[in-house]
């Protein structure tokens, strides 16, 4: 009794899960592997679309002679680099026809013309003429004959699943002098815009946390970026910050702050003096990051205020009774308790950063050293059309994180046993 | 200490003082008005010498008419060095002198002697400040994009800076944006696939995952902890990543352009949050209930749609709301599967506008205004049930 109960608990849940499990695994997970299978070949963009035989049917009527008909078919490989093979072709004709010229390729048989024209080349092309007569001398309506369609069929190679394998498209990604400068360049996004998201949220967090008028509204307000869709966002910035004509630009010229117009998305260094020191700060690339950061510190804020308004009150008076400063709270009492969340917004902040594509294609499409591995993708499968090349970046995309993973999960299993 | 106190007070207030005129002086600039210095210096004497005064007379006159005092000397001085303003902008340097010199009204000579005062008096106007310049900061480009689709361009080429609106116009000039994006770039039409691409995404994803979640959070089954860890790590994955295999497979299926082919991606990927946010509501619901309905001989089935449902509708709601606005916001998929016209989403549509370097910003503007309004509106209404669910750990972005 209770063993079929279990049974049946069983079945359930799978039928249940089912569904749900069908659709994510063939819509998330079989694509990592056939970027696996992809990135090992040459494919561009071109080559994806299935070789068709295409047929455009032409109704012409002959001259003086109402009973008989001429059709036309403009065949034609629709592809420019693959054959097609054993190409037939199938039409059907209303009951009182008659053909005039069989083609040696083709048959006719109860109203239906089927031909066999065997191998087309890439870009083949043909006129296919065919004369039919009635043979009860009625005339023949042209409408009705071109509403029929003929049908095509041909075998033609999927160039994804035949077996040509290269290392070209990984060669081309590993060892070519941007390679270095595509990292870097990834790794400052994440690495500063993860740490300044989760630094203004400690400030955000800690400065809600406090009992103001306005303080719920307050807490809305700062998650409107958050919410808010990219695609206004990241236009209103690029409007705000632009060289010619933007907000932020008129007001510095304005108040007689800068001399010239910086172009802030549009350049790659600008050059600072520093007690003496030139330093070469990427302009376009710190842009960025800032709007990542204003765009992101909400989720940290959220975290850590949650954090916040769980720790215990107590604390805080025994702190008072001790006499310590408000800096001396903060960073002694504050501080220790929020280090678990701070690490975990981290790694989920350095993982989705990592892999942001949406706000500097938006911003700045990569150009200015903004060029992270994520814009990379798309550039290399859809600016340049190698799709092959597009998935090998993505591949080294997914062991990149997958190294990160493991060493921040080793990380801070090692701090747990020390604890 | 106590002069050391004093001056460190007065230096802080100053400078939040500072602070509050000179984004006041932003927002008059963008109106229109010519400022063209902050004048700094001179706020900063005022302001020292303001927070001076009130520690220094203290308790001899009521704060209130010591507050209007100062604010009309302010006011007043401030108003002739810089002629020729409106009055408005002096009303309003008159209200942020009031705000601030009720602010600092609390402290006296007496507060400044305790242990620690300083810091506290830091700790005061640094959570101040950082109140208004968040909100600023975050407000701000809101702000621009708002009322940039009200101007138009030929008014902004002529002053960049003026960003008044002319209410007195007709509405027509007024929305004019507006009914350009509506009727000459098919906004209307944007509108509607959104819609249904969201909505759509909303029941499809509900319809898998309250099952799936229910299974998760009750049922014994081998593969179960499989299940659930999956869950989120394949919610870690990158979208980017996904998107040249989809492409291939869609295009070769022909599901490229169509609004089934970003059902079936966009419900896959907001699943996994969608699974993980409801068992965990599911877990929270008695067990008790189930049971006797499974003495009451009520199938799986049943008991969903019976017991699950009804009592988890806040769970439901959030989670619907959530699956909504990510489906609303998504942008790498639509740019991927969509390159026809007719079948653009809002966000799409919206990039598609600004490829073309002629387009008008205000256009831009009123469109952004358009994909972001919805989306906000549902924020700020269910704001209660969306910060719970956030901090749930979902929303991906």
């Amino acid at each position: 009794m209770n063993d079929t109960l279990e049974n049946t608990e069983k079945k359930t849940a799978y039928i249940l899960t089912l569904p749900a499990v069908l659709l994510v695994f063939s819509i998330i997970l079989f694509p990592i592997f056939a970027n696996i299978w992809i990135s090992f070949k040459e494919v561009e963009l071109k080559d994806i679309r299935i070789p068709e035989p295409r047929a455009k049917k032409i109704v012409k009527s002959i001259s003086n002679e109402p009973t008989k008909i001429k059709i036309l078919y403009k065949l034609r490989n629709s592809s420019l680099i693959q054959e097609i093979r054993d190409v037939t072709f199938q039409d059907n004709f209303p009951k009182n026809f008659e053909i005039e010229n069989l083609d040696p390729r083709c048959t006719y048989k109860k109203q239906n013309l089927k031909c066999e024209f065997r191998n087309w080349p890439a870009k083949y092309k043909e006129n296919f003429q065919v004369i039919f007569a009635t043979n009860d001398g009625s005339k023949i309506d042209k409408k009705k004959l071109k509403t029929i369609k003929p049908k095509l069929d041909g075998k033609s190679d999927n160039i994804l699943l035949n077996t040509n394998f290269t290392l070209k498209n990984f060669k081309k990604v590993l060892f070519e002098n941007e390679f270095v400068d595509l990292l870097l360049t990834t790794f400052y996004y994440t690495f500063f815009g993860t740490v300044g998201s989760i630094v203004f949220g400690i400030l955000t967090a800690q400065m809600v946390n406090q009992k103001f008028y306005g303080r719920t509204f307050m807490r809305s307000v700062l998650l409107f970026p958050y919410v808010a869709p990219v695609v206004a966002l990241a236009y209103t910035w690029e409007l705000l910050l632009d060289p010619n004509s933007g907000t932020l630009n008129s007001l510095l010229l304005n108040y007689q702050i800068i001399e010239t117009p910086i172009n802030l998305l549009g350049q790659k260094y600008i050059e600072i003096n520093i007690l003496g020191f030139d330093f070469k700060l990427r302009l376009a690339l710190t842009t960025v990051i800032m709007f990542e950061i204003w765009r992101y510190f909400p989720l940290a804020f959220l975290f850590i205020l949650a954090r916040l308004q769980a720790i215990p009150k107590e604390l805080y008076e025994a702190a008072d009774v001790d006499g310590a400063s408000p800096f001396q709270k903060f960073f002694n009492i504050t501080l220790p308790q929020i280090t678990a969340v701070i690490s975990i917004l981290f790694m989920i902040r350095f993982i989705w950063n990592f892999n942001k594509f949406e706000d500097v294609f938006l911003l700045t499409g990569g150009a200015s050293g903004t060029r992270t591995l994520p814009i990379n993708v798309y550039q290399q499968g859809f600016a340049i059309s190698d799709i092959g090349m597009g998935s090998a970046v993505s591949i080294v995309i997914v062991v990149l994180l997958l190294m990160f993973m493991f060493f921040y999960f080793k990380l801070l299993g090692k701090r747990v046993d020390e604890n | 200490m106590r002069t050391k106190n004093t001056i460190l007070f007065s230096l802080i207030s100053t400078f939040f003082l500072i602070f509050l005129i000179s984004i006041w002086k932003i927002l008059a600039t963008l109106q229109g008005l010519s400022i063209n210095s902050f004048n700094i210096e001179i706020i900063f004497i005022f302001g020292f010498l303001i927070s001076l005064a009130h520690l220094v007379i203290g308790d001899r006159i009521k704060s209130i008419y010591k507050s209007i005092i100062f604010s009309s000397i302010f006011v007043f001085c401030d108003g002739y060095l810089i002629q020729k303003l409106p009055i408005w902008y002096n009303v309003g340097v008159f209200l942020i002198l009031y705000f601030f010199t009720n602010k600092i009204s609390k402290y006296t000579f007496i507060g400044l002697k305790e242990e620690h005062s300083t810091q506290v008096i830091l700790f005061d106007f640094l959570t101040l400040f950082g109140i208004l310049f968040f909100s600023f900061v975050i407000l701000f480009p809101f702000y621009m994009m708002l009322v940039t689709s009200f101007k138009t361009q030929i008014a902004l080429l002529v002053n960049p800076l003026d960003f008044s609106i002319n209410f007195g116009q007709d509405i027509k000039d007024l929305f004019k944006s507006y009914f350009v994006i509506f009727k000459s770039y098919k906004f209307g039409k944007y509108i509607v696939i959104s819609t249904i691409v969201s909505v759509g995404t909303v029941i499809i994803t509900l319809l898998f995952a309250i099952p799936a979640a229910y299974a998760v959070a009750r049922l014994n089954f081998f593969g179960k902890t499989f299940l659930s860890t999956s869950i989120l790590i394949i919610y870690m994955f990158p979208a980017i990543v996904l998107v040249i295999p989809l492409y291939t497979i869609f295009s070769q299926l022909g599901l490229r352009n169509s609004i089934e082919g970003l059902l079936i991606v966009y419900t896959a990927t907001t699943l996994p949050v969608a699974i993980y946010m409801l068992q965990g509501y599911f877990k929270s619901i008695p067990k008790e209930l189930e049971e006797a309905a499974i003495l009451d001989k009520l199938s799986w089935f049943g008991i969903i749609t019976k017991i699950i449902i009804p009592l988890s509708i806040p769970a439901i709601s959030s989670v619907a709301l959530y699956v909504f606005m990510i489906a609303w916001n998504e942008f790498l998929f639509s740019l991927m599967f969509l390159d026809n016209p007719n079948s653009f989403t809002l966000s799409r549509a919206i990039q598609y506008l600004s490829g073309d370097a002629e387009t008008p910003r205000q256009y831009l503007m009123a469109g952004s205004v358009v994909v972001t309004l919805p989306v906000l509106f549902i924020f700020v209404y269910f704001e209660k049930y969306l910060v719970s669910g956030l901090t749930a750990g979902s929303v991906k972005g």
